[in-house]
């Protein structure tokens, strides 16, 4: 299985334990119902607040946590499946995860060179010798970070926030990996930086390297991604092509988000919103309803009772609430 | 115009180490009037929190105010003794920290950190402290029976809203909020900042706003400070600075960001990396990042200048025309 050219999420469920109870033990579910497929040179983006269960999603496609109910399929395999058995090997040379902080990313007593050569050295099993440090050389090239032959010889603490980013995106392509999961990766640089990063992540979809972009910004979203998600207490309310859903926003909270973005020279509004209004359920497996509802503006009887199923609202955009209508 | 609240003339902040001083604000004058809103942005480590330190005169080693005058309503707050200090801090200048999580004490409830707070500064009972808590709560729109909450039973917008409230309950003239939204996501961000834009209304406070959101920053600020390296390179009104930058620096910063409205295009931000405050060229601090880079930038550092087209606008590069 060497050329991967889909990584694809099937109606996903995942939940935690909030106790450690042996009887009648309470779950939260994290993650409920999201489905959807990265492809080979394409960025998917992923948004939504804090705690709606992006990086759950992303952590189950590194095989970090076992799903409860759903597949996650790598070409159609699941990679869960038992009776396939993928080793972890394999799974970690197609599938490579950024995290959001460079600092904590980089094991501090060690160099640059031990970072790269053992991802290298195990999943480039052919490459002997000189060729591994050549190899590693390209790589540290490849993300611009030149003089290779320096920068390999250095320990993170000499490198700055977006040098120690560009590191720990050299080693996740070092392995030859098709996807990268990339959870909030600009979110803690400098913002002269971001751009850089960004810049080099596009650069390498033309590789053939598929992106999942987990954000809470839903502008750097538009600019990378060619397709966006948005998620809300677990559960994916729309997605489909970026500039369609930031640009015609058809859920209510989509079209929130979006108004909320900071823009200059915007005026506030006359008075401020009611507060009380702002509550985010704590969605358990026995939970009903669309979990927007408690905030929701056009919000309807039925909505506390089940979950909208998906409209097609063109081609490449989709969403679930009841508030859609077309034409 | 009328007298400005605070006044801050040729302000040195250096960090003292090993293998020299780094100057983190370097050489920074900014009038602040009452009830104004003035930004100041830029990226880390380019001192705009170290000047809001030096504001109240917070710092301690290895951070040493090497020269300048801060003046708020005419009195020198560096010369201040220790019970002047204690004064002036809280009610007439008081601090939105970065990190709301943090700034709050988890071990006792809101309701006593409000109260200490009335309690520390001015003479009342027990009672209308209790009684001024409460109203203070409810005006960043928490319920008053909070008051009995740890700060581990708020989310982060609450804890935050919290803080402004803790901020707000002496009625200083001065907030001097550093980073206030950026551990929140957009929503909460949004809420907060139309809050504190009627709180403004009602009690005309002035607010010294650091972000590195220059969007945010264009949204509710008057004027705009952008600082690098520890200087200001360019102070103006704020919607004048963000239609037609003039320092190459905030040009580069403006076109690093995203829109999502405007076209979808290519931007190449800013390249290279911030300057080492230890290892300081000649010249102009930006030099080694800018393509208009010449002969006279690396051998003269630039003044802020006004700027010929519009008197209210300075600029420290060689390569903008002024006066």
């Amino acid at each position: 299985m060497n050329q991967v050219n889909s990584f694809e999420v099937d109606n996903l469920v995942i939940d935690f334990a909030l106790d450690n109870a042996i009887f009648n033990r309470k779950y939260m579910r994290a993650v409920n119902g999201v489905s959807f497929h990265i492809k080979a040179g394409e960025a998917l983006a992923i948004v939504g607040e804090s705690g709606s269960g992006k990086s759950t999603c992303a952590r189950a496609m590194a095989r970090m946590y076992e799903p409860n109910a759903g597949a996650i399929c790598l070409d159609k395999k699941d990679i869960n499946d038992k009776h396939e058995h993928l080793s972890q090997e394999e799974l970690a040379k197609q599938v490579q995860m950024i995290f959001q902080d460079p600092f904590g990313a980089l094991n501090p007593v060690h160099t640059i060179r031990h970072h790269l050569y053992r991802p290298i050295s195990i999943h480039m099993p052919h490459l002997k010798g000189e060729a591994i440090e050549d190899y590693m050389l390209e790589v540290l090239e490849r993300v611009g970070l030149s003089p290779a032959q320096q920068t390999a010889s250095k320990y993170p603490h000499e490198l700055s926030g977006g040098q120690r980013q560009r590191v720990a995106i050299a080693r996740a392509v070092s392995t030859g990996a098709k996807f990268i999961l990339a959870d909030e990766p600009i979110s803690m640089l400098d913002v002269s930086i971001r751009l850089g990063i960004l810049n080099l992540m596009t650069d390498m979809k033309s590789d053939g390297i598929g992106f999942l972009y987990i954000t809470h910004d839903i502008a750097t979203a538009r600019y990378f991604a060619e397709r966006t998600g948005v998620m809300y207490v677990g559960h994916l309310v729309e997605w489909g092509d970026s500039d369609s859903v930031t640009q015609h926003p058809q859920h209510p909270y989509t079209q929130l988000l979006i108004s909320a973005v900071p823009e200059v020279g915007r005026k506030r509004s006359a008075e401020p919103r009611d507060y009380s209004k702002n509550q985010i359920p704590l969605w358990t497996p026995d939970s009903k309803g669309c979990p927007f509802a408690l905030r929701c503006p056009k919000v309807e009887a039925k909505c506390h009772s089940e979950m909208p199923g998906i409209s097609q609202i063109s081609d490449d955009h989709f969403v679930r609430c009841f508030a859609y209508k077309s034409e | 115009m009328n007298q400005p609240l605070l006044s801050i003339t040729n302000l040195c902040v250096d960090y003292v180490t090993d293998t020299g001083n780094a100057r983190a604000v370097n050489d920074v004058s900014l009038d602040i009037y009452p009830g104004e809103t003035v930004g100041l942005s830029g990226e880390s480590g380019c001192g705009k929190s170290t000047l809001a330190f030096a504001i109240a005169n917070l710092h301690s080693a290895p951070a040493l105010i090497t020269s300048g005058n801060i003046n708020f309503e005419g009195q020198d707050v560096l010369s201040f003794s220790k019970e002047q200090l204690r004064q002036f801090r809280w009610s007439k200048a008081s601090m939105v920290f970065q990190s709301a999580m943090n700034a709050l004490n988890p071990v006792i409830t809101i309701g006593e950190q409000l109260i200490d707070v009335v309690l520390a500064h001015e003479s009342c009972s027990l009672k209308q402290a209790i009684k001024r808590g409460e109203e203070n709560l409810q005006l960043v729109g928490i319920h008053a029976s909070r008051m009995q909450s740890y700060p581990h039973q708020l989310s982060g917008g609450m804890r935050q809203r919290v803080v402004i409230a803790i901020a707000l309950i002496l009625r200083p003239k001065l907030i001097i909020m550093d980073e206030p939204t950026t551990a929140l996501d957009v929503v909460v961000e949004r809420d907060i900042m139309d809050q504190l834009y009627h709180l403004k209304k009602e009690f005309g406070f002035a607010i010294l706003f650091i972000s590195h959101d220059l969007a945010l920053m264009g949204e509710i600020t008057d004027r705009v400070g952008i600082m690098y390296a520890g200087k200001i390179v360019e102070l103006g009104q704020t919607d004048k600075v963000m239609t037609s930058p003039q320092h190459p620096y905030t040009k580069g910063l403006l076109r690093s960001f995203p829109t999502i409205f405007g076209p979808k295009k290519r931007l190449e931000g800013i390249s290279g990396h911030p300057l080492n405050l230890l290892e300081v060229p000649q010249g102009c601090y930006f030099q080694a990042r800018c393509d208009l880079c010449e002969t006279i930038c690396k051998n003269t550092m630039p003044q802020l200048r006004t700027l010929s087209a519009d008197n209210h606008r300075f600029v420290a590069c060689h390569k903008v025309e002024g006066e």
